[in-house]
């Protein structure tokens, strides 16, 4: 019988891929982006699985407000990174100085 | 047996597509994995009995988002196996941080049930008599409207906030104006002429 623990697993599954995929393409911000995205798709997991089993439909809810987030911020991120492939023709995160922060 | 065969069949193919995407050597392929992984997780909400979310995360992240990565992967001109130097130097220290977190997470996932029966999933609605969809718009059009009303907003605003990045004016492109257009007269715009027979006319 597949229960709480196994979703919750897939959850952290994920989420460790997601870290592990910002560290090892450091330098690549599309793949970052996208590691992004596989956090927040395991955050989902683990809200769905909660709400459904608790029978509390909250969770679901927030798991359509993260959705939403992640949509804003992916079209963000990625307008973020054509205007400045537009200006320096390349898109290494090493490069990025320009502000001197 | 069959909720757990389908179970198995998601997580693995969610995990192998999150596995493949950080992996690729070519980001379009991480693209395609990464819209595998999505299809399998709106899967697993399938079986957790949220329909509703995961037919969203099909038409949210497969229909928009994978495709705005992929149109942006497609339209920038970059060199990826440049990007990809220093992946192996990096990996050593990423997957020990990762053995790491993931067993500190397993470790608090395996310890309690979070006072919730563990073996107890609502594949059938939560709200008796409704179905998923009902259930959770008489719960966002009510009680969350205000929560609801503001995620349009963040929508709005990454609208707005991605066109006003990206669009921009060109110089030396010929545009019509319309409001020239309307502007004109047929006393501006026409001059009428005495042509004199067998001469030209000098305008």
């Amino acid at each position: 019988m597949i229960g709480l623990g196994h979703y919750l697993a897939v959850g952290a599954i994920l989420f460790v891929i997601g870290v592990l995929g910002i560290f090892i393409n450091r330098k690549n911000v599309i793949i970052i982006l996208m590691s992004i995205e596989l956090i927040l798709l395991s955050v989902n997991i683990n809200l769905v699985a909660f709400s459904s089993f608790a029978h509390d439909l909250v969770g679901q809810v927030f798991a359509m407000f993260v959705l939403t987030v992640a949509a804003g911020e992916a079209a963000i991120g990625l307008a973020i990174l054509v205007v400045y492939f537009r200006n320096r023709g390349t898109i290494t995160v090493d490069d990025i100085n320009q502000m001197k922060g | 047996m069959i909720a757990t065969f389908a179970f198995y069949l998601f997580a693995g193919f969610v995990v192998l597509g999150a596995a493949m995407t950080i992996l690729s050597k070519n980001p379009v392929h991480s693209v395609l994995w990464l819209i595998l992984s999505f299809f399998n997780a709106a899967g697993l909400f399938v079986l957790l009995g949220a329909e509703f979310l995961a037919m969203i995360l099909v038409i949210v992240y497969v229909g928009a988002v994978a495709v705005l990565f992929l149109f942006v992967v497609m339209m920038l001109d970059v060199d990826f196996a440049r990007l990809r130097a220093g992946f192996s130097r990096y990996l050593p220290f990423g997957l020990a941080l990762a053995v790491v977190l993931l067993a500190e997470l397993l470790l608090v996932f395996s310890g309690g049930s979070f006072g919730i029966s563990a073996a107890a999933p609502s594949h059938a609605p939560v709200i008796a008599g409704m179905t998923n969809t009902q259930a959770l718009g008489s719960l966002i059009y009510t009680r969350y409207v205000f929560i609801f009303q503001a995620a349009g907003m963040v929508l709005l605003t990454a609208m707005i906030g991605a066109i006003v990045l990206t669009h921009r004016q060109r110089p030396g492109i010929r545009k019509q104006s319309i409001d020239f257009q309307n502007a004109r007269t047929p006393a501006s715009a026409i001059h009428v002429v005495d042509a004199p027979r067998g001469e030209g006319v000098t305008l």
